[in-house]
Parts: C-alpha cells; structure tokens; sequence
C-alpha cells in the first residue's frame, strides 16, 4: 500500500474536548481521542482512571457533560447499534440458565417493540458464522454457565460479531481468563483486525502492548499519540502503568521520551496498519 | 384414600381453590423466575407489604381490597424499580421503607375502618379457600395477560435480564419491558396475595423457580416446570390443610420450603456424584 491511500483513511471515531461522569462529578476530562479505520487501539489506566466511563459515552450509554463525540460519523447514541459490545465475563450472571446458541442470538435481536421475532435464514447464517469466527461453534447447545472464562469471552465476542458490527468495543477482555486462553484471545482478535477496527481497554498491559497497534493510557485524561509506544506523558499520568511496565521490564521500543517526534512515527504506523 | 379426595373435590369452594392454585401458579411460575433472575426479589418483596396500604385504604373509603391493592402495586412496584434503576445497590433501603411505610398505611386505615375487620386479615395471610368465581375472573385475566407479555417479548426479556447494557447498544426496548415487568409483578402479587397472602407472596414468587433452576439449564423450561411445580404444591398443601385442619396458606408455603431444602440436598449429592 502506499502512503498516499493511507493518508485518506477513515475517520470512525472522534472525541473533542469531553467531559463526562456521573451525578455531575466529571471522572473523564478534556478527552481528545481519534480514530481511524483498521485501527486497532488499547487503552491502559489504573481502576477507577475512567476507562469504562470512557466506553460507555462511545455506546451511547452515557450522555457527555461536555464536548463532541461523533462515532461513524455519527452520535453515539444513533451509531450505538453499529458498534459490537464484549462487556466484561464477571459483569454476566454466572447463573443465568441460558444456553451458548441464545446468547449469541442476542446479536440478532431487531430493535423495536414489535419487530420480527423469528429468525431467518440470515440471522441463522450470522450465528453460524460468529461461532465458528470465535472459534466456539462445538459449544453451541452448551450451557453459558458450565463453561471456563476463556470460553464464555469466546461466546461474548461471537455475540458482538453476530451483529456484523462496524467497530469491536472490548471491556477488559482477559479479566478471569487464564493465561493460555489469553493467548488465544489475543490471536482470534488479531485475526478479527483484518477486517475491523478494534478498540479495547485493559489493565493488562504486558499482553496489551505486545497485541495491539497503538496505545492510549486514561486516568481522568487521556494521552494518545496513535501509536505504540509509552511516553512520560503517559507514565505521569497513570500512575500504576509505569509500576507495572517497570516491573515487568517491557522491551524497550514499547517505550519512548516524551519529547519524541511522534508524527514520523505516527507515519510509521499507519503503514504497518494498513 | 381416594374417597377421601373425591370427597375434598366435591365441595365448590375446594373447586374453586384448585382452581385458583393452578392460575396463581401459572402467574407466579413464570413471572417469578423473571423476578429471580433479574435480582428483583426485594423489589417484589417490598411490593407485597406496600400492597396492604391499597388494602386499608380502600376498606376504609369502601371500595374493592383488591382493587387497593392493584393501585399500591403497581405505583410501589413501579416506583421501586426506577429507584433500583437509578440508584441501584443503594436502592434496597428505599426498598425498605416503602415496605415498612405501605404496612403501616394499612394498618392505620384498617384500624379506622368501621365495623368487622377481621377478613381484612385474609389479605395478609391469604384465603385460598374463600376464592369466588368473580376472583377466579380476574385472576384469569391477568394469568392471560402474563402469558401473552412472556409469550410476546420472550427473547428480549431475555436479552435484557442476561445483560441490559447489551440489549440498550442494540437498541432493544429496555425501558418499556422493564418496566412492563413491574407492573406484572405488580399484578402477580395481587393474585398470590389471594392464595397465601401478601406477607408469603415472596415465597410463592421464588421458591418454585429456585427449585426447578436447580435441575434445569433453560429459562423456557424452568418457567414450564416452575408452573407445574407451583401447581403441585398448591394443591398438596390445600388437601394436607383440608385433612389436618391447618391454615392452607402456611401449609402450602412450609411445603414449598421443604421442597426447596430437599432439592438443595438432592443437588448437592448430585454434584458430588458427579466428582
């Protein structure tokens, strides 16, 4: 590809001086974030730095205090069913009796009080399709609550691709999945980025940084330079990513003065991501 | 053995509470396992007691009980549930005081209220065996209308009580079933409080779905099986009360409960088997 297609690659997500939060306290500030199609973005922060706020305002869940969030070219609100939502396993009810084949078919749900409520050839079509694209199609007639973490993300992931979604939205993906099933995560949405855009939040940032394309770090705001690499910025503001980073001693590439020119790099980037 | 029951099945008022055990169940079967996995057990909890407020208040002004007791219902299990939506875990103390406060409103006008009170009583602890034709009626009508709504918005009520933030980005109608299921828990409060009354309502909403949730992994079947459950156990308590001579509600309700301590133990031997 050359630089020139690059250069015209879509806009899918715009967030311009946002404030958002609850009961009129702001927990996101002044948030500028964009991105483009094919991307494929995690976001690292400390609890409670805002990340999940961050993610509800993008699916039109949370109304923003302050600023302008286009998501498709749209509000969140009308581009909501665009989006494909995984939440967090531990957010589902271990109990819920419920089948893997319903949970999916959630994705085929119409909107509306009376719409169609059968299910149609392609609606079959789409289940089929999402389960066997995560890799969960022999688990199909199994029950949601007698499966392991991996495996109901796994299902999560299908019911979010059943809505032939424009854009991936991961909230902590590898949260209660063990190691070997985070691996296997991993390579599913790698192989997912070929044809979507991903954008995702973790606290997991060894896995994140060896995974995604670029990386944005939230603690009440945000720094994001649209490419791999932690800055100073970014070490001062999340005070628990740099600990974790240090600790582990992550490769140095991954690393980065903050004084860098990071629009070459920005450059660099979009080729490998394109 | 079997004299004996054709005998208890002769009388109409005996017709008439079978009758009333397989609606209130049909009722409760269904929206109770709704109420169960959607964490609302409070809710319907704290809408029974406030129930009692319609009770006293309409006794005292001279209207249907059980036309007070819809009106307080439906406001209570309304209200509650835009608390609990709103205010979420710090919801179950206003929970709490609508319960208490509810109670307390019935109590007082049940107390003002001239003359013979004592069927006002009944309300609280039910009277399966005084159910006429007219409340066979109406309980008919809202078993139907439970029926319809479950068989109508099956798959969303579904989507919405397995994951509501899901359902929303999929632009499912999240706030009407929501709160078109508190109004029918509303109601179905109304009709179990005519069977066992409205201080075991909670019992009867639960412990058939909690039972058969145990051993079966659909939510279809479990709402089917809670059904006839519910049946079975209505019917077992009315003829053992009828023999002994006990109050039928609180037979009807200590069988439930030893229902569920059985099956408890029953599952754990299983999952031990399993091992």
């Amino acid at each position: 590809m050359t630089g020139f297609m690059l250069a015209i690659a879509k806009s899918i997500l715009k967030i311009e001086d946002m404030w958002a939060g609850y009961d009129g306290d702001p927990v996101l500030e002044d948030i500028q974030f964009e991105m483009f199609d094919g991307d494929y973005v995690g976001i690292i922060g400390p609890n409670g730095g805002g990340k999940t706020t961050l993610i509800k305002v993008i699916l039109g869940l949370l109304p923003v205090m302050r600023g302008n969030v286009r998501v498709l070219g749209q509000s969140p609100e009308q581009a909501r069913d665009r989006l494909g939502y995984v939440p967090q396993v531990s957010r589902t009810d271990r109990d819920f009796p419920i089948s893997v084949w319903d949970v999916v078919r959630m994705g085929r749900e119409k909107a509306g009080f009376f719409a169609k409520r059968r299910l149609s050839a392609n609606d079959k079509q789409a289940i089929e399709q999402a389960l066997d694209q995560a890799d969960v199609l022999d688990l199909a007639k199994r029950s949601f609550n007698e499966l392991s973490g991996g495996q109901r993300q796994r299902v999560l992931i299908a019911r979010a691709l059943a809505t032939n979604p424009e854009i991936l939205v991961l909230d902590e993906p590898t949260a209660n999945v063990d190691g070997q099933s985070t691996a296997r995560l991993y390579d599913l949405l790698a192989e997912l980025n070929q044809s979507l855009s991903i954008l995702l939040i973790s606290h997991d940032l060894m896995a994140i940084s060896t995974h995604v394309k670029t990386i944005a770090c939230v603690n009440r705001r945000m720094v994001y330079h649209n490419e791999k690499v932690l800055t100073q910025e970014m070490m001062a503001l999340g005070y628990e990513c740099p600990v974790e980073l240090l600790a582990h001693g992550i490769p140095h590439r991954v690393l980065a003065h903050h004084d860098h020119d990071y629009v070459s790099l920005n450059a660099n980037h979009n080729q490998e991501g394109n | 053995m079997f004299n004996t029951l054709a005998e208890i099945f002769s009388y109409e008022f005996m017709q008439n509470a079978l009758l009333a055990g397989v609606l209130v169940s049909l009722v409760s079967g269904i929206i109770g396992t709704l109420v169960v996995i959607n964490r609302m057990v409070g809710i319907s909890g704290g809408v029974a007691h406030a129930a009692y407020g319609g009770v006293g208040i309409a006794s005292y002004f001279g209207f249907d009980p059980v036309l007070g007791a819809v009106l307080f219902s439906l406001l209570s299990s309304v209200t509650m549930g835009v608390a609990h939506r709103k205010l979420r875990e710090r919801s179950d103390t206003m929970i709490g005081v609508m319960w208490a406060v509810g109670m307390a409103i019935g109590i007082i006008f049940v107390s003002l209220t001239p003359g013979y009170r004592a069927n006002l009583m009944s309300y609280l602890f039910g009277s399966i065996l005084a159910v006429s034709m007219a409340d066979i009626w109406w309980m008919a009508g809202i078993a139907a209308a439970t029926v319809l709504f479950v068989a109508l918005f099956y798959r969303q009520l579904l989507a919405i009580s397995f994951d509501e933030e899901f359902a929303t980005v999929r632009n499912l109608p999240v706030t009407a079933l929501s709160v078109l299921l508190l109004i029918m828990t509303g109601l179905t409060v109304v009709v179990a409080m005519r069977v066992v009354g409205l201080i075991m309502v909670i019992a009867l909403l639960t412990i058939p779905s909690a039972i058969v949730s145990m051993f079966f992994k659909d939510l279809r079947v479990i709402m089917l099986v809670a059904v006839g459950l519910g049946i079975v156990l209505i019917w077992a308590g009315l003829v053992i009360s009828f023999l002994s001579n006990l109050p039928a509600a609180a037979v009807i309700i200590l069988l439930a409960g030893i229902a569920y301590f059985l099956a408890f133990v029953i599952k754990r031997i299983l999952l031990k088997t399993k091992i």
